[in-house]
């Protein structure tokens, strides 16, 4: 039986397949209206040491929904950090607080030493390239909401595969429930071998192809499509050659099937046309605006307000 | 010249550790936190059919180490060999395995870690055996274990 009360929420990797569904199941409750006012009572405090407002204004939308106050920083020049006090400081202080803290850093590890250092649950909303757990929760929760199941499924995820982070922790949580799974990127910028190598530890089945056309004929249910960011490239010309050839749009669409769902972490910069945001395959909106039950959902877990 | 059997003292109670590749006697002390903790006798760069590169071997005197201290030496040495010595004799012959968590002596290659930036302890979880590859408990990248790594403060 998952357990979530007073458990920090700060990787994947900690997360049982029966943690994952647990969360999956009560987002579904939450959204569909069963449960109210759970975190009454309840404050949490949201430290963000980068701005994201994305990831923050769901996080604060998900508490008020719920019945909670929330405060926190949203720029890390306003807190007392650059005034020289310790992060270790920090937590233990805020940890007084509050009954949650949902922390977003730069530094890989950041949430996890919070999380030792405070007796209260700490959410980690992102900490540097290492991981982002609510985003694959939200993630899940849209694939078992848009498909009805989240096994047995050909799920193509496309972009910057060796990077991004989102990417990395979905493709762990998708190979435990048992899926098939192509990766379509750049030669330069594929899944990292070590990624791989769960998977074949795994014995999950995978294909790795560098074009659209290849992943169409694999067949997929999903295309989860990511952002290749300009950086990466030296040469700005070579950027342009690359983005164009990872692009989705009506006509690439034919390329993959008529009922294939596209998912998107956004922000999107031009990876996904906007003449597909209209088309019923269009599912990134959705899955966003699917960020707030999951975060209730979490909070609610971990807090025992939801059992 | 005439052969040696024991170019290093033998010693009547404690714990020697053999087979240890030349040039890491020091580094194995260091890992054990042995500095200045009574006596030792330290031999370098011995002949050794098994091991081409010379060995190294480390004598510690009235103290027989726990199996977690042992087995910390297989971090850098998987082949040295434990012999814990009692009133002169072998007591115990020693095999040692990696362990699967690695403490405070060993540092993250990722400088974007919170060991490196925050002053998080270091933890590490024994990933692969075959590889010896460690996964950092913060910033969660898998690291081939190299001597370099381990800490020498």
């Amino acid at each position: 039986m998952a357990r979530f009360r007073d458990r920090s929420i700060v990787s994947i990797r900690d997360m049982s397949i029966e943690d994952l569904t647990k969360v999956v199941e009560t987002t579904q409750r939450v959204k569909e209206g069963e449960f109210s006012g759970f975190l009454e009572g309840r404050t949490v405090a949201t430290l963000f040491f980068e701005p994201s407002t994305r990831t923050r204004l769901s996080f604060e939308s998900a508490v008020f929904k719920s019945g909670g106050s929330v405060f926190g920083i949203a720029n890390p020049k306003a807190s007392s950090q650059s005034k020289g006090e310790s992060f270790a400081d920090s937590i233990r202080t805020v940890a007084g607080y509050c009954d949650v803290i949902v922390i977003r850093h730069p530094v890989e590890g950041a949430a996890r030493m919070a999380s030792e250092l405070s007796d209260i649950p700490v959410i980690n909303a992102g900490d540097g390239a290492n991981q982002h757990p609510t985003q694959t929760f939200l993630d899940l929760f849209t694939i078992k909401e848009q498909l009805g199941r989240l096994k047995g499924l050909r799920i193509g995820m496309m972009g910057d595969l060796k990077y991004g982070r989102t990417v990395h922790s979905l493709t762990h949580a998708l190979a435990m429930y048992g899926n098939r799974l192509t990766f379509i990127s750049p030669p330069t910028l594929q899944m990292p071998g070590h990624i791989l190598k769960e998977l074949d530890d795994l014995k999950v089945s995978y294909s790795v192809v560098d074009n659209l056309e290849d992943a169409g004929e694999t067949g997929l249910d999903i295309l989860y499509v990511t952002r290749i960011q300009k950086e990466r490239f030296g040469d700005p010309q070579e950027y342009e050659k690359v983005a164009g050839t990872y692009r989705i749009t009506r006509e690439t669409m034919g390329l993959l099937g008529d009922d294939l769902r596209i998912m998107h972490p956004l922000p999107r910069v031009d990876e996904i046309a906007e003449e597909v945001d209209t088309t019923p395959n269009a599912i990134y909106f959705i899955q966003a605006h699917n960020g707030i039950p999951t975060r209730q959902a979490l909070l609610g877990l971990v807090t025992g307000g939801l059992e | 010249m005439m052969d040696r059997a024991y170019k290093v003292y033998s010693i009547e109670n404690g714990t020697v550790i053999d087979h240890i590749p030349t040039p890491l006697a020091l580094k194995v002390i260091r890992i054990l936190g042995l500095e200045n903790q009574g006596i030792m006798t330290i031999g370098i760069g011995f002949r050794s059919e098994k091991q081409p590169g010379g060995k190294d071997i480390v004598k510690v005197e009235n103290r027989e180490l726990s199996h977690d201290e042992t087995n910390k030496i297989a971090l850098i040495a998987p082949d040295a060999t434990i012999n814990i010595i009692k009133d002169g004799r072998v007591s115990e012959k020693r095999q040692i395995k990696l362990p699967s968590e690695v403490k405070d002596i060993m540092s993250c290659p990722n400088p974007n870690c919170a060991t490196n930036i925050l002053g998080a302890r270091t933890h590490f979880l024994l990933e692969s055996r075959d590889t010896v590859t460690y996964r950092c408990r913060y910033c969660e990248r898998a690291t081939e274990v190299h001597a370099d790594l381990l800490t020498t403060k």
